[in-house]
């Protein structure tokens, strides 16, 4: 455990990944952009309007997706105070905070031909902004609270106030009257979007994860650099 | 693994995870009323204390056949399937503002029979597809 955690293995690790992805991405991305583009159809209903959900719905996803994460490790690296989990998390932070301002933003966009306004002050959506405030808090923490330790045991507790907020986001559409359309996609039982439309979405869901992937490896060799510097041997 | 330390931490974690569920279940639990974006017209044909020089948002599907678009007044019916709601406005409308489709609507009640609105929101539903296939489910319904 503690050899594989070790500084030079792990960067070994981190640029075979890069490698990897950067290999496939752009023809991945290509693919399915021409897809979520050109090949999908238009609605019945919105047009070609519909074509801003292949951007917004994954966005929000990975937007909630990267906060559980943050969450649950900060869970346990405040219990059993496990530095690499802190390096990760701070890692993952401002991927999930572009993302979730790229859901609000691509959701405003959207909002303005289909309801026939940008903004509305409803349950998913301040819920989502709170999201965002959140994610913001992290990020100013661990920036601006000098002492390291500090910083760590504050973000943490952020993050897991924070992921309480998490089911409120999911189920507001159901809990509540809410301008915002309920989930397309369940867990459990058929989804509401036509598979014409839905293999275009999980095309740019896996696209984007694996943009989220390349920036996570990026982020998270400068945190380790910035350890070497300080002449550490291992976490 | 499982030090006094760590047993510490992991139920301090635990107690304040409680704590906080539980506040922010009697926060919103208080603000219920304001947080539902618009009420349904059953809401309002219960409700004892309606609200007649305040705006407010009324919400549901415009019902079949009750649309109708004069040169400085649309007409249309707010029904949840249960009770009905009268609705004029004067303005445009968002594209997606047609009979049986869910619509928001933004002003004051009248009374509890007619409303009088100044800003209209198209719903959207959760179902997406294309253009083809409305046709065919259209048929099938006939």
């Amino acid at each position: 455990m503690i050899k594989f955690f070790n500084n030079s293995n792990i960067f070994f690790w981190i640029e075979k990944f890069t490698n990897f992805i950067n290999s496939i991405f752009f023809v991945l991305l290509i693919v399915a952009i021409s897809f979520a583009l050109i090949f999908s159809p238009p609605d019945y209903l919105q047009g070609d309007s519909v074509r801003i959900m292949y951007v917004h719905v994954p966005a929000a996803w990975i937007g909630l997706a990267s906060f559980t994460l943050i969450a649950f490790l900060s869970i346990l690296n405040f219990i059993f105070k496990i530095k690499n989990l802190f390096l990760i998390s701070k890692s993952i932070a401002p991927i999930g905070l572009m993302f979730t301002c790229l859901a609000i933003v691509t959701g405003a966009l959207w909002g303005q031909p289909t309801w026939g306004t940008f903004w509305a002050w409803d349950a998913r959506i301040t819920s989502m902004l709170i999201l965002g405030i959140f994610y913001l808090l992290f990020i100013f923490v661990n920036k601006y609270v000098l002492d390291q330790h500090r910083a760590n045991k504050i973000s943490s507790l952020i993050a897991i106030l924070g992921a309480v907020n998490i089911p409120i986001i999911k189920y507001s559409v159901e809990w509540w009257n809410t301008l915002h359309q309920p989930a397309s996609i369940k867990i459990a039982g058929a989804s509401t979007i036509h598979s014409s439309m839905i293999v275009p979405l999980l095309l740019m869901f896996f696209v984007l994860i694996l943009y989220c992937a390349l920036i996570f490896l990026m982020k998270y060799k400068t945190e380790i650099i910035r350890i070497k510097k300080k002449n550490l041997k291992r976490l | 693994m499982l030090t006094f330390k760590v047993k510490k931490r992991a139920s301090f974690l635990t107690l304040i995870l409680i704590l906080t569920v539980f506040a922010v279940f009697l926060i919103l639990k208080s603000l219920s009323d304001n947080i539902l974006y618009f009420k349904s017209p059953t809401d309002i044909k219960t409700s004892e204390d309606l609200i007649f020089n305040k705006k407010i948002r009324v919400g549901g599907m415009v019902k079949k056949n009750s649309l109708k678009i004069n040169s400085d007044e649309i007409k249309f019916v707010i029904t949840d399937f249960k009770n009905e709601l009268n609705v004029s406005y004067s303005g445009t409308v968002p594209n997606l503002f047609t009979e049986e489709k869910g619509v928001v609507a933004e002003g004051k009640l009248q009374d509890k029979k007619f409303f009088v609105a100044d800003r209209i929101l198209a719903k959207h539903d959760e179902n997406y597809m294309p253009p083809e296939l409305k046709g065919i489910k259209k048929k099938d319904a006939k």
